[in-house]
Formats: C-alpha cells, sequence, structure tokens
C-alpha cells in the first residue's frame, strides 16, 4: 500500500462517499425544481398581472374551484374560506377571501401553504395575489379577511372540470415580526417556500410535549 | 483459471516478522489488525445478532399467533418491527457479508491481507458500539424508535427521545460500513496476486467489488437524510416539514435512493457465494462466466433507478410511474441471466449434495420465488392493491432469508472446513437444512395469502379471516428460529474438533481451483507472503 498509485486510488475512495454526502443534500433542490416543473404536490403557479391581461377568457367553459382550509398542528387559528366553491371561466381572474382569527391572547406570526388537487391542475391555477406569499402577523385576538386572487390558464385539460385549492395554515415558532420576504419579494415568481425553508418553524412543540 | 504455481516474487514488506501466530491474550482480538481474526469478529457479531433480531421477530409472531392483543401492547408492537428489521439489515446480512470478505478475500485474490488492516479493525468495532447505543433506546422512557425501519417522517420526528440515539448509530454505521467498503476495493484493486487478471478473478470477489461500490454511493445518502430528520426535529430546519415549506415525500425520495440500491447489497455478495458453491458441487466451472460479471454490474446501475416503485402510491405523474415500472421489470433480465447460468452449471455435472450445496439450491429456488413476486409488485397498477399488505412482507423475506441469509449460511458451511480445519457434522448440517427450509416456507408462504386478501403489515391485530394463515405463519417462525440453534451447534463443534480437512476440503475444487484452496486448512495466520503468481 506505499505505491502512489495506491495513495491515489484510496484517496479517490474517499472523496466518492464525500461527494454522495452532498448528493444527498443536493436532491433536496433538485426535488423542489422538479415539483415546480411538473406542478407535483399541488405547488401552484405564480403570475404577474400584465399576462392575466393576454389571457383570452373562455366563456364557453364553467370550472368550478373548490375551496378548504386546513390546520396545521397545534396552530391557534380559526380559518376558513368566505365561500366554499366558485363557478369560474378559464382566462378570467377571480377574487374570494379567507377568513382568519387568532385565538389566542399574543401576538401570531403564521404562513399558509397552499395545495392544488388534482395535482395535473396545479400548473395551470395561477395566483396573481395571495395571503400564502408572505407570512401573515395578527395581533392578539385580531380577525381579518384574506384576499386571493387567482386565474384558471384556459389550456387547463379538458377533463378536468373540478379544482380544489386547500390552504394550510402553520404557526411559524418564534417567528420572525418582520416578514423576511425582502429577497424573495424581489423576483416576482418565486414560491414562499425557497426562504422560508430554513426560518424556524413549529418544529418544536412535539419535543416540548413530554 | 487460476493455475497456481508455488514461485514467488519476493517483493513484499515484512513489517512483523514472518510467520508468527496470534498475540496471547484475549485483547488480541481488539487490537487486531488480521484479516483473519477481523473476519471471525464480523461473523460472530452477526450470529449474535441474528438471534437477537430472531428474537424480536418471534415475539411479533407470537402476538399474530391469534386476532387481537395478548401478549405485548402496540406500541411496543411497533418497536419490534423496526428493531427488526434495523437489526437484521445492519447487523446481521451486512456484517456476515464483510465477515466473509474479510476471511476469503485476501486468500482468494492471493492477498497477505487487506489493504488497510487498521481501518479494518476500526470499522468492525465501531460496530458493537453503535448497537448498544441503537437497543438501549428499548430500556428507555419512551421506548425504541416506532415508526418502521424507514424512518418515515412526519411520524418518525413525533416519537419519543429514541431519534437522536438512532440517528447517531445510523451514522456510525454507516461509517463503518463505508470503511469496510473502501477497504474491500482498495484489496481488490491493488493486492491481486500477479496474473491474477480482473476476469479471472472468483466471483465472489466480483460481487463483492460491485457491492463495496454501492455502499460507498449510497450510505452517505442515508446518513444525509437522516441528519436532515435531525436537524428538523432539534435544529429548526424544514426538509421535511411542510409548515416551513419543506415535504415530507422528500424524504421517501432521498432515502429509497439509498434503500433500493441498498437491497442489493444485501443480495448480491450472496450471488456471489452461489456461484462459488454450484460449480464445486456440480464438479464443472461456472457457466457464462462473463455474462456472470456483467449481469451484476447491470443489476447495481439499474438500482439507482427505480427507487420510486417503492413509493408508487404517493402520486406520481404518469410518465413517473410508467419509467418505474419499466426500469424495475428490467432488472428481471440481468437476474434472470444468473439463475439460468447457475442451472446451466449444474446441467449434466456430477452433483452431490452436502449441506453448502443444498442451501445453495434452496437460495436458488426460494430466492426466485421472491423475485417473481418482486416482479408482481413491479407493476403499479397492481401495487396498488399490494402496498403496505403482507403480500410486501412475503416478497422482501424471500429474498432476504432463504435468499441472502441462506446465501450467508451456504457460504459458512462450505468455508468451515477451510476455517476451522475440521469437517462439521454432515448430518447435523442437513437436519438444518431441511428443518430451515420446511420452516422457512411455512412462515413466509402464508403471508402471500393473507396479503393478497388485504392484511395490512405493521400491524399489531387483524380481521378474523386472516387468523388461520397466520397461525401456521407463526408455528412456522418458531420452527425457524429454534433451527438455527443447530447452525450454532455445528459451528462449535467443528471449532473444537472433528473429521481433519484437507486443504482442497471438497473434491470438486479440484476442477474450479481457487487460490484459498490451495492453503492448508486452517490456512496460515498470516497466508500468501510472498504472494503466488496466478497463469
Amino acid at each position: 500500500m506505499k505505491t502512489p498509485r495506491a495513495r491515489r486510488n484510496i484517496f479517490a475512495l474517499f472523496l466518492i462517499p464525500a461527494l454522495m454526502f452532498g448528493f444527498g443534500y443536493l436532491m433536496v433542490p433538485i426535488y423542489d425544481i422538479f415539483c415546480e416543473i411538473t406542478g407535483l404536490n399541488g405547488k401552484t403557479g405564480r403570475v404577474e398581472l400584465v399576462e392575466v391581461k393576454r389571457m383570452r377568457p373562455d366563456e364557453s367553459r364553467l370550472v368550478t374551484v373548490e375551496f378548504m382550509a386546513n390546520l396545521g398542528r397545534d396552530a391557534p387559528i380559526d380559518f376558513g374560506p368566505a365561500q366554499a366553491s366558485m363557478q369560474v371561466h378559464p382566462g378570467k381572474a377571480y377574487q374570494t377571501v379567507y377568513r382568519a382569527r387568532n385565538t389566542r391572547a399574543a401576538a401570531l406570526v403564521s404562513q399558509a401553504v397552499p395545495s392544488v388537487s388534482p395535482s395535473r391542475a396545479s400548473t395551470y391555477f395561477n395566483k396573481t395575489e395571495c395571503f400564502c406569499f408572505t407570512q401573515q402577523e395578527f395581533t392578539a385576538h385580531e380577525s381579518r379577511d384574506l384576499p386571493v386572487r387567482f386565474v384558471i390558464h384556459p389550456d387547463l385539460p379538458d377533463d378536468i372540470d373540478t379544482v380544489t385549492l386547500a390552504y394550510t395554515f402553520f404557526e411559524v415558532a418564534g417567528g420572525d415580526p418582520t416578514p423576511d420576504l425582502q429577497h424573495g419579494g424581489g423576483h416576482g415568481a418565486k414560491q414562499p417556500k425557497s426562504h422560508a425553508r430554513l426560518v424556524q418553524v413549529n418544529a418544536g412543540p412535539a419535543r416540548a410535549n413530554h | 483459471m487460476n493455475a497456481y504455481t508455488g514461485t514467488a516474487d519476493e517483493h513484499l514488506d515484512h513489517d512483523h516478522g514472518d510467520h508468527h501466530g496470534p498475540a496471547p491474550g484475549y485483547l488480541r482480538w481488539v487490537t487486531t489488525t488480521n484479516h483473519k481474526d477481523i473476519g471471525t469478529l464480523y461473523l460472530w457479531f452477526s450470529l449474535l445478532m441474528f438471534f437477537i433480531g430472531g428474537a424480536m421477530a418471534l415475539i411479533i409472531r407470537a402476538e399474530l399467533f391469534q386476532p387481537g392483543l395478548q401478549i405485548v401492547d402496540p406500541h411496543f408492537f411497533n418497536q419490534m418491527t423496526t428493531m427488526h428489521a434495523l437489526v437484521m439489515i445492519f447487523g446481521v446480512v451486512m456484517p456476515a457479508f464483510v465477515g466473509l470478505a474479510n476471511w476469503m478475500l485476501p486468500m482468494m485474490v492471493g492477498a497477505p491481507d487487506m489493504a488497510l488492516p487498521r481501518m479494518n479493525n476500526w470499522s468492525f468495532w465501531i460496530l458493537p458500539f453503535a448497537f448498544a447505543l441503537m437497543l438501549a433506546t428499548l430500556f428507555m422512557e419512551g421506548g425504541g424508535p416506532a415508526a418502521g425501519w424507514t424512518l418515515y417522517p412526519p411520524l418518525s420526528l413525533q416519537g419519543g427521545d429514541s431519534l437522536p440515539f438512532v440517528i447517531f448509530s445510523i451514522h456510525m454505521l454507516g461509517a463503518s460500513s463505508i470503511m469496510g467498503a473502501i477497504n474491500i476495493i482498495a484489496t481488490i484493486m491493488n493486492l491481486r496476486a500477479p496474473g491474477m487478471t480482473y476476469m479471472k478473478m472468483p466471483l465472489f470477489v466480483w460481487t463483492w467489488f460491485i457491492t463495496a461500490y454501492l455502499l460507498i454511493a449510497v450510505m452517505p445518502v442515508l446518513a444525509g437524510a437522516v441528519t436532515m430528520l435531525l436537524t428538523d426535529a432539534f435544529f429548526g430546519t424544514s426538509f421535511f416539514n411542510a409548515a416551513g415549506g419543506g415535504d415530507p415525500v422528500m424524504f421517501q425520495h432521498i432515502f429509497w435512493f439509498f434503500g433500493h440500491p441498498e437491497v442489493y447489497i444485501l443480495i448480491l455478495p450472496a450471488f456471489g457465494l452461489v456461484s462459488e458453491i454450484i460449480p464445486t458441487f456440480s464438479r464443472k466451472p461456472l457457466f457464462g462466466y462473463t455474462s456472470m460479471v456483467y449481469a451484476t454490474s447491470s443489476i447495481a446501475f439499474l438500482s439507482f433507478i427505480v427507487w420510486a416503485h417503492h413509493m408508487f402510491t404517493v402520486g406520481m405523474p404518469l410518465v413517473g410511474e410508467l419509467f418505474f415500472m419499466f426500469t424495475t421489470m428490467l432488472i428481471a433480465v440481468p437476474t434472470g441471466v444468473k439463475v439460468f447460468n447457475w442451472v446451466s452449471t449444474m446441467w449434466r455435472g456430477a452433483m452431490t449434495f452436502e449441506t453448502p450445496m443444498l442451501f445453495a439450491l434452496g437460495f436458488v429456488v426460494m430466492f426466485t420465488i421472491g423475485g417473481f413476486s418482486g416482479l408482481m409488485l413491479a407493476m403499479t397498477p397492481i401495487d396498488f392493491q399490494y402496498h403496505d399488505t403482507y403480500f410486501v412482507v412475503a416478497h422482501f423475506h424471500y429474498v432476504l432469508v432463504p435468499g441472502a441469509v441462506f446465501g450467508i449460511i451456504a457460504g459458512v458451511y462450505y468455508w468451515l472446513p477451510k476455517w476451522t480445519g475440521h469437517h462439521y457434522n454432515e448430518t447435523l448440517g442437513k437436519w438444518h437444512f431441511w428443518l430451515s427450509t420446511v420452516f422457512v416456507n411455512l412462515l413466509f408462504f402464508p403471508m402471500h395469502f393473507v396479503g393478497l386478501a388485504g392484511m395490512p403489515r405493521r400491524i399489531p391485530d387483524y380481521a378474523v379471516q386472516f387468523a388461520d394463515f397466520n397461525a401456521i405463519a407463526t408455528l412456522g417462525a418458531f420452527g425457524f428460529g429454534f433451527a438455527q440453534i443447530l447452525l450454532l451447534v455445528a459451528v462449535v463443534q467443528s471449532i473444537l474438533g472433528g473429521a481433519k480437512a484437507t486443504g482442497q476440503v471438497w473434491d470438486g475444487t479440484e476442477i474450479t481451483g481457487g487460490l484459498e484452496w490451495t492453503l492448508s486448512s486452517p490456512p496460515p495466520y498470516h497466508s500468501f507472503s510472498p504472494q503466488p503468481v496466478v497463469k
């Protein structure tokens, strides 16, 4: 094992696991990009207002949009859609609201995570404005209407006549009182996840319980 | 191949003087850097863990003997299913293969020892500590891990305080197997005897060479995945937490990117063992040596692009499901090549049926049964029905127990006379084989039926219509478990005494060759220095 060739071999052999450990972590951004392209996991699209104006509304077609609300573990919020469903034309922008109330006598920072099903429809479900783009702050017992503006792209496959939009509201534990969207807000087509990933979130309670 | 001449090149360092034996005293086993000692340590450790993991399996089967909850509470049952898998995979099958590699690889390639002997000592001695850490969680408040060996979040993050212990022990096990694998590759690449070209290497060496590459490629990915779990649980990251923008399904992708190559890590060395044993007892050279090497390499390559067949039901685009379905079914081609080559090796051979051959034949037949149920599971629409049922349990136990474990047992009986210098008791070995084979089928075959009928896995209770098949499986489990005591008896007897074995041990090795048979039985403490020349 004293030859230089053997030393090089062994060094290369130690390099492989080091690189593969990095590759494990590289799979995280790869997965996000993959989901964004395919619309997997109901990750929805976001478009700018100008693009919506260029879309041609398809008045001959009606699609049902259903609204749902879920709560993350122990999130102290009353949260639900103002209307359960809407009939919409693809290519036309609509607005609806969700109602949220902080049930706790203390300030609350929260984040809503959207999901669209069927997942095939998610890339066609575009939002121009959404409370899920930023973290939402509530004062003690504050209630507020949270608007969503969306447009369904006219290219939505013909066999889809119902699209369900679901939000899950999570408490951001130890939340940043000011939304950290200075960088994220800059480029428009960003989803909240990329910068929220390393923000301190609601991972604590499971440990605190015992 | 492997025509051996006694002439030698005198070009090796003789660090320790020439041919001395082991150091006296028990401390020898702690400080040893000898490949044979370390191989022995690995194999004994593996046997000990086999009985511990087996005891866990018997607790599971005892609870499932009848519907309803009788013996253990559901939380403990879940700990047993989780720990049984972790112990059997990381504590039994992998260390047993590394132990066989340590003992045999240097002798098969004509090397004096492993390439990195001190690291070899370290990679073994990490193991007992890793398992002490892992098994200790069973005695802690809240118990051991109970979310299944796959540690899927969010469930695994919601368990007790065992999580960090399990993660650290997985890190240690990973470090141990990566070091073991690097040592094996370095030995094969650098220490082959003059004239031993790659395509002259015995097939056990080839399959381990490929397995070692799989190990260094995927064990770090598992280390990364469990590190993400650790930081999610304790350092506020959200890799798998939807609230922070993460995704629990991503864990499954990362895990199975490790997990699928891992299942080939658990079977490829067994392919190598069977490819050594069948030619010896058929008294014919292996049929299709070159195709065996290429088939093994293709299986290893394909193992990296099929991982999502473990998770067809999570929601995937149709294209993805088709891709993973077809690549998975493609693996049947190189595997079929291997099975047909084994059968062709036996064709018109002068076969005898000593215990290693019986276990090897049992491997070929019953591994193939597991392979076929794997093909059924590979079909996406069918997998939606079978997913997480006992059919899956039946499938992977067929490839792992009468597959990997039978392969290991065959290898142990095959080389035991070489290691100890004494033949084992052949009658006892045959009893061990027949009891194991009857009971293993009694144990796992009924699981196919209850699985197809819809019985879910990892559940301590079940609907009454599954009762009869479960009772049969439990009888099989206890029979199989207690039959393994015969293995322990056979090994101990062979160490203590018995008919003397010659250097070539089996008469068939005269035809199949192999450098390890040119040494005495037992071989000298430091073999092959100077190295032999292969023509």
